[in-house]
C-alpha cells in the first residue's frame, strides 16, 4: 500500500524500523532493559567507590621501607598499632570526633526551628526565597567561605567588634573557631534534610495531636520528632562525616590545631608514608559505619 | 433539646482569608446531643466553621461559647471538643491502639487505664482485633473507624466530623452512616458533621444548616429543608427541584412569583385528563429504583421521577402538577 504522507494511523500495516525493532526486544526483554539501564552506573560505582575503598584498606596494610622510602606490600598491623599507641593520633582523633560531634549536635539545632519555619510556617512565596537563600552560600567556593571566616573571625573582625564591648572575645583561630567555620559550612546539608523530611508531615496530624490534647512541646516529641527523625539522621550524617573528612578550614582558622585529615595529608606529603595515611584515613570511615549501625538498629532508616 | 445551656454558641463569628470571607457574621447555636449537618458546596464556609469550633482557627470577630463557657481565644487543647478529620489524619508511626490511646497519654491516664479505655472505644467501632495493626495495614473504612475510636476515647463533649465519609466508597459509606447514627445514640454526644453530600446530610441529622457564601442560608430539620425550601440555593442544594421563573410560572399555573417543584410530585398520567399538560420526553434516566425522565412543556424542561413505567425518548406524555405543592421562592 502506499503512505501518502508519513504513518496512517490505524492501517494495520506498519513498516518496522530498526530503532522500532529494538523497542520492541527490549520491551520483552525486561532484564536486559535493567542491565542496560544499570551498567554505566554500576561499573562506575565498582571501579570508583569499591574499589577506591578497597585500594585504602590494603593499602593499610603495606609499610614502608624506612631506608629507600619504597612501599613493601604485605599484611603488617604496625600502622593500626601505632594509631592506637601513639599519643598524637589518639589525641587527634578524639578531637576530630569531639569537633564532628559539636558541629552536628549545633547544626541539627539550629537546623530543626529554620526547617520547621520553612515547611510549616512560611508562605509559599517566602518558602521559595528561603530555599534560594539557604542553597546560595553552596555555589560559592568552600575556600572562599573559610576564609571570610577567616576574617570574621580575626582579632579586628567582626566577632571582635561584636564581643568586645560585653566583656568577651573573638574565639579567634583555635578549635572553637574551626567548629564554628565547620557548623556554617555543613549548615544548608543539615537544613535540606531536615525540611523535606518536615514537608512530608501532614499539617493534620499536628492539629489531630492538638486536638487530643497535646500541647505544643507534646506534639513536636511525640508527633513531628519520630516522623523526621530519618532527615535529621540524614542531616546528621553529612555535617558528622564532613567534619571528620576536613583538613582545609582547621588549616585556615584552626591555628596550630589538627584533625585527622592534617595527619593523613602530612603522612602523604611530608612524611611519604602512605599507608599510614591509609590507616587513619580508615578511622572516619570506621567512625561513619558504626554510626550507621547504631542509627539503623534505632529504625530511624526504616522509613525513608 | 436543653435550651438553657447549648453546646455550642456562635455570636457573630467572622472570619477572612486575605480578601476571602470564609465566614460572614455568623449565629449559630448548636443544642446538646443533636446531630447537626453542615452542608454546603466547597468553599462555603462550613469547614471553617468546623476548624473554628476546634480552634484550628481563630476568628477575626464574634465568640464561640462551649456549653456556655467562652473558649474564643482558646488553644485546641484547651477545648472539649474532638475532631475527625476528613483524611483520618491518624498517626502512622503508631499502632491502632497507640493511636487511640493517644489522647489518654497526653493527659498522663496511666498504662493499665488507658489500655483498657482503649481497648473499650476499638470495641465500640469494632476494631478490637486490630489493635497491634499499623493504620496502613487497614482499610479505607477500618482507618474511618481508628479515627472515630481515637476522638471518642477521650469522652469529648462534641465531636466535630469533617466529610468523614467522602474517601469511602458507596456500600461502605451507608454503612458508616448508620454506625455513625447508632454511636451517636450511644455515646449521647453533640455531633457536628460537615458534608457536601445532601443525601447524607438528610439521612443523619436531627438539623441541617446549609450554607453557601460564609453565610447560613437555611437552617431546620430535613423535613423542613426538604418540603419548604427558603431559597433557589437550598431548593437546588437539598434534593433536586425545579426550578420556574415568574414568566414559566404564569404560564404553567397562572400565578406569579419564582417556585419550586419536587420531581416526584409531577404526576405522569396514562391518558390526558382536565388539566393535564402534554410534554415531550427529552431524555430518560433509569436508576434501578426509580427512573428519572427530562421533559419539555411548550419549551420549558421539567424534571420527573416515577417509580415504573416504560418511557422512551420523543415520546409524548401527560402530565399533572398541582399548584398546591409549588413552593415560593
Amino acid at each position: 500500500m502506499k503512505l501518502n504522507s508519513g504513518a496512517k494511523v490505524g492501517s494495520g500495516e506498519i513498516q518496522p524500523t530498526f530503532a522500532h525493532r529494538i523497542s520492541t526486544v527490549l520491551y520483552s526483554k525486561p532484564k536486559l532493559r535493567l542491565r542496560l539501564l544499570l551498567a554505566a552506573p554500576v561499573t562506575w560505582l565498582g571501579l570508583v567507590y569499591i574499589a577506591a575503598l578497597l585500594a585504602l584498606l590494603i593499602t593499610a596494610f603495606y609499610t614502608v621501607d624506612s631506608f629507600t622510602g619504597d612501599l613493601k606490600p604485605g599484611f603488617a598491623l604496625d600502622n593500626f598499632i601505632s594509631l592506637f599507641t601513639d599519643s598524637l593520633y589518639r589525641a587527634v582523633t578524639f578531637r576530630t570526633i569531639g569537633i564532628a560531634f559539636g558541629v552536628t549536635v549545633v547544626d541539627v539545632l539550629l537546623a530543626l526551628p529554620i526547617a520547621f519555619f520553612m515547611a510549616k510556617i512560611a508562605s509559599p512565596k517566602l518558602r521559595g526565597v528561603l530555599v534560594i537563600s539557604i542553597l546560595m552560600p553552596l555555589w560559592a567556593s568552600y575556600l572562599v567561605k573559610a576564609y571570610a571566616w577567616r576574617s570574621v573571625l580575626s582579632n579586628v573582625g567582626v566577632f571582635a567588634w561584636l564581643l568586645r564591648p560585653l566583656g568577651l572575645d573573638t574565639p579567634g583561630y583555635s578549635l572553637l573557631g574551626a567548629g564554628i567555620t565547620l557548623g556554617y559550612l555543613w549548615l544548608p546539608y543539615v537544613i535540606l534534610p531536615i525540611y523535606s523530611s518536615l514537608e512530608k508531615v501532614p499539617n493534620n496530624l499536628l492539629e489531630a495531636s492538638s486536638d487530643l490534647g497535646a500541647k505544643t512541646w507534646g506534639t513536636i516529641r511525640r508527633i513531628v520528632f519520630p516522623l523526621i527523625l530519618p532527615g535529621i539522621v540524614a542531616g546528621s550524617i553529612f555535617a558528622f562525616s564532613l567534619t571528620l573528612g576536613d583538613y582545609i578550614t582547621i588549616n585556615i582558622v584552626g591555628g596550630a590545631n589538627q584533625m585527622l585529615g592534617n595527619l593523613v595529608y602530612t603522612n602523604v606529603g611530608v612524611a611519604n608514608n602512605l599507608p599510614m595515611a591509609a590507616a587513619i584515613a580508615l578511622v572516619p570511615v570506621v567512625i561513619m559505619f558504626g554510626y550507621l549501625t547504631a542509627v539503623r538498629k534505632t529504625g530511624a532508616l526504616d522509613n525513608l | 433539646m436543653a435550651k438553657a445551656s447549648p453546646a455550642i454558641t456562635l455570636r457573630g463569628v467572622t472570619k477572612s482569608f486575605g480578601k476571602t470571607v470564609a465566614v460572614n457574621h455568623l449565629d449559630l447555636e448548636i443544642g446538646s446531643g443533636e446531630f447537626f449537618s453542615m452542608l454546603g458546596p466547597s468553599g462555603s464556609g462550613k469547614t471553617t466553621v468546623l476548624r473554628l469550633i476546634a480552634g484550628f482557627e481563630l476568628p477575626d470577630a464574634g465568640t464561640i461559647e462551649l456549653a456556655g463557657t467562652d473558649v474564643t481565644n482558646l488553644a485546641p487543647f484547651d477545648r472539649d471538643v474532638n475532631t475527625v478529620f476528613q483524611d483520618y489524619a491518624l498517626f502512622g508511626h503508631m499502632s491502632v491502639l497507640e493511636n487511640v490511646e493517644y489522647g489518654l497519654r497526653v493527659r498522663k491516664v496511666n498504662k493499665a487505664e488507658r489500655t483498657k479505655r482503649a481497648m473499650h472505644a476499638l470495641e465500640t467501632v469494632r476494631l478490637a482485633d486490630f489493635a497491634d495493626r499499623k493504620p496502613s495495614q487497614l482499610s479505607g473504612g477500618q482507618r474511618q473507624r481508628v479515627a472515630l475510636a481515637r476522638s471518642i476515647v477521650v469522652e469529648p463533649k462534641v465531636l466535630l466530623l469533617d466529610e468523614p465519609l467522602g474517601a469511602l466508597d458507596m456500600k461502605l459509606r451507608e454503612q458508616m452512616q448508620i454506625e455513625l447514627k447508632q454511636l451517636q445514640r450511644q455515646l449521647g454526644i453533640t455531633f457536628i458533621f460537615v458534608t457536601h453530600d445532601q443525601e447524607e446530610a438528610l439521612t443523619l441529622s436531627d438539623r441541617i444548616a446549609v450554607f453557601n457564601n460564609g453565610t447560613i442560608e437555611q437552617l431546620g430539620t430535613p423535613e423542613e429543608l426538604y418540603e419548604k425550601p427558603k431559597s433557589e440555593f437550598v431548593a437546588g442544594f437539598v434534593g433536586t427541584s425545579n426550578i420556574f421563573t415568574p414568566e414559566q410560572s404564569k404560564k404553567l399555573f397562572g400565578k406569579s412569583g419564582k417556585f419550586a417543584l419536587r420531581p416526584e410530585k409531577v404526576d405522569v398520567l396514562a391518558k390526558a385528563k382536565s388539566g393535564s399538560l402534554s410534554a415531550k420526553v427529552e431524555e430518560v434516566i433509569y436508576l434501578g429504583s426509580y427512573i428519572r425522565l427530562l421533559l419539555d412543556v411548550d419549551g420549558i424542561s421539567i424534571k420527573v421521577t416515577v417509580s415504573e413505567g416504560v418511557f422512551h425518548r420523543d415520546q409524548t406524555v401527560q402530565i399533572n402538577m398541582s399548584a398546591a405543592d409549588l413552593v415560593a421562592l
